[in-house]
């Protein structure tokens, strides 16, 4: 443990990122401090250019909004689905890749077929078919996205679960009459978790620019703002103000960055070898 | 024999991939509040509960579920596709009008991405450690965060809107009467940005992958032995190192259809290219479930084709790997 606090504090990616992603947390916290009434409201004259009005140092829209309470407010809602994403990704992932891993036979064959299956779709269409089926929400945005992310976990954990399957702790821990339920979950799965860990920061990632891909199009949740409520929303006004959807934008992208630089960082420290 | 034993082993595999895939996506598009007759229905504003019995009745809607699944799997290998309602035409049709624009695209942002990337990959390589190398990686990461509609967006603004150097929507601006190599340029035109708004993300993707194989083939005895024997020091990075480094990037560029086909919905609907991922978006929105169908499977077979044939290219490039 202190070597693994060790080699992050020493990685500049980690540092970097968490660095980061403190920056965009201290944001989602603030939002409701400093506007406690809401993005939603009207506070002035409709697209004002960022700098304009001291006020409202990130401009208004077209109705008169601001952006600064947007992307504070914003900031909680984007991050919320892309971490209850991942963990209901992580959820299901680690059930198919512990059980398909553990007993490997015909009930890996079949698991593995469906994840196959699962993944030849390509995601972001199924995402899209999937949000639109059961109509844009928080709910349905963050259970198209786990739907899409589970297959990656469920791989990962597999392949070590089939490596520690071999282990001699694990025929140890056989010997002295463990339960399976007990071996998997107290012996393997600690074991399994590093390349999980790194897997998930970038999960996240890839969870928000979803999202904001899917807010995109016109499928954000109606009722709330996320980053890509505001691209969405910008974008029929972005020749007429472009910083509506650039100032949301790089906030996606900021966030993108420290996650994947955590990731990185997570993936040196915790030594594990992942594919791309 | 063994490679015929292990095409026909991998292509058992996908038939059953691919069957499950559809049970899938049938049952998937089945949970979906009301049927195509309601849609139809409701699009030609005839709520009269005979019409839609009968439509109901004519679509096989009122059988039991189990044996729609199966007329719908026999519909499908029997490539009866059916007809897309709120585009009045087949779906067959749509689908195959709007491929060669989408094939285009992707192959144009890979092939950007697989040149660029690896280009970038090797030099950063090169370089390591050294201010190049600070470049190009902190350019990788900030490309790989970067949104597509983002990219799309500034490239417009600047390239379109400020600059005025090239077209910022459509495929052609051209008369179809008008000669050939004209149409061309014209369509080449109209490509670069979508291209870049799509490739962008592999080109990131590329140059990562690149530079860590090259750092971990440079190293290698038989690239000191040819950079020993005299040669020069293109044909050591070329023919020694980068052919190995090149695997990874095969493989990646097989598996990247599938997120590719799901990027080019949001550049195609961002430049109004008319291709299969704005034909899926306009499909989504009406409810139009055949068409839907119709563009999620084809998806599926064109991501099982190309991963089976990067399955067997990988075998032919390197010998090393045993078919099982």
């Amino acid at each position: 443990m202190q070597t693994l606090r060790r080699r992050l504090a020493r990685s500049a990616s980690f540092v970097a990122g968490a660095a980061l992603l403190a920056l965009v947390a201290a944001m989602a916290l603030l939002g409701p401090l400093l506007y406690p009434e809401g993005p939603w409201v009207t506070v002035g004259a409709p697209m004002t250019w960022p700098g304009a009005d001291p006020l409202r140092p990130l401009g208004t829209d077209a109705l008169g909004r601001d952006l600064l309470a947007g992307l504070l407010h914003g900031a909680r809602v984007s991050l919320l689905i892309g971490a209850a994403a991942t963990a209901a990704a992580l959820g299901a992932g680690l059930l198919v890749g512990a059980v398909a891993g553990y007993r490997g036979g015909w009930v890996d064959d079949a698991l593995m077929r469906l994840t196959d299956a699962v993944q030849t779709v390509p995601p972001f269409l199924l995402a899209i078919v999937v949000v639109l089926i059961v109509k844009p929400s928080v709910g349905s945005i963050v259970g198209a996205i786990a739907l899409i992310s589970w297959p990656t976990v469920a791989r990962l954990v597999r392949a070590e679960f089939m490596r520690l399957r071999e282990a001699d702790f694990v025929s140890a821990a056989r010997l002295m009459g463990m339960s399976p339920a007990r071996i998997v979950v107290t012996q393997m799965l600690p074991n399994a978790l590093p390349p999980v860990i790194v897997s998930a920061s970038i999960m996240v990632a890839s969870a928000i620019l979803i999202e904001s891909g899917l807010a995109f199009l016109g499928l954000g949740d109606p009722n709330v703002v996320s980053w890509g409520t505001m691209v969405g929303l910008g974008r029929s006004d972005f020749r007429a103000g472009w910083y509506l959807v650039v100032v949301p934008g790089l906030a996606i992208m900021l966030s993108v960055l420290a996650l994947n630089l955590l990731g990185d960082g997570l993936n040196d420290a915790l030594n594990t070898r992942l594919p791309g | 024999m063994a490679l015929l034993r292990y095409v026909l082993r991998r292509l058992g595999q996908a038939a059953l991939v691919l069957g499950i895939v559809i049970v899938l996506q049938f049952l998937l598009l089945h949970l979906a509040p009301g049927d195509v007759a309601d849609v139809i229905a409701g699009e030609s504003q005839a709520s009269d509960p005979a019409f839609v019995a009968q439509l109901r009745a004519e679509l096989g809607l009122d059988r039991p579920l189990p044996v729609q699944l199966l007329l719908h799997l026999q519909r499908v290998v029997t490539l009866d596709w059916g007809q897309a309602h709120s585009m009045d035409a087949p779906v067959w049709q749509l689908i195959a009008e709007r491929l060669p624009a989408t094939a285009l695209l992707m192959l144009s942002a890979i092939g950007l991405a697989v040149v660029l990337g690896v280009g970038l990959g090797m030099a950063a390589a090169l370089r390591a450690r050294r201010w190049l190398d600070g470049v190009i990686s902190v350019l990788a990461l900030l490309f790989y965060a970067t949104p597509g509609f983002l990219v799309g967006i500034v490239m417009i603004l600047v390239f379109s809107v400020q600059l005025q150097w090239l077209p910022m929507a459509g495929m052609s601006s051209l008369y179809d009467d008008s000669p050939a190599w004209l149409r061309a340029v014209d369509t080449a035109r109209h490509l670069v940005l979508p291209t870049l708004t799509l490739g962008l993300f592999y080109v990131a993707i590329y140059t990562r992958l690149m530079r860590a194989a090259m750092l971990e083939v440079l190293p290698m005895e038989h690239v000191r032995t040819a950079r020993s024997k005299g040669l020069a020091p293109w044909r050591v990075v070329w023919h020694h190192a980068g052919r190995n480094a090149l695997l990874p990037i095969v493989t990646m560029a097989g598996l990247q259809v599938s997120s590719l086909l799901g990027g080019s919905v949001i550049v195609e609907t961002l430049f109004g290219w008319p291709g299969i991922g704005r034909l899926a978006f306009e499909a989504v929105f009406k409810r139009d479930v055949p068409l839907v169908m119709g563009v999620l499977l084809l998806s599926s077979v064109l991501v099982l084709t190309v991963s089976l044939a990067v399955d067997l290219l990988y075998t032919r490039l390197d010998p090393r790997i045993r078919l099982r």
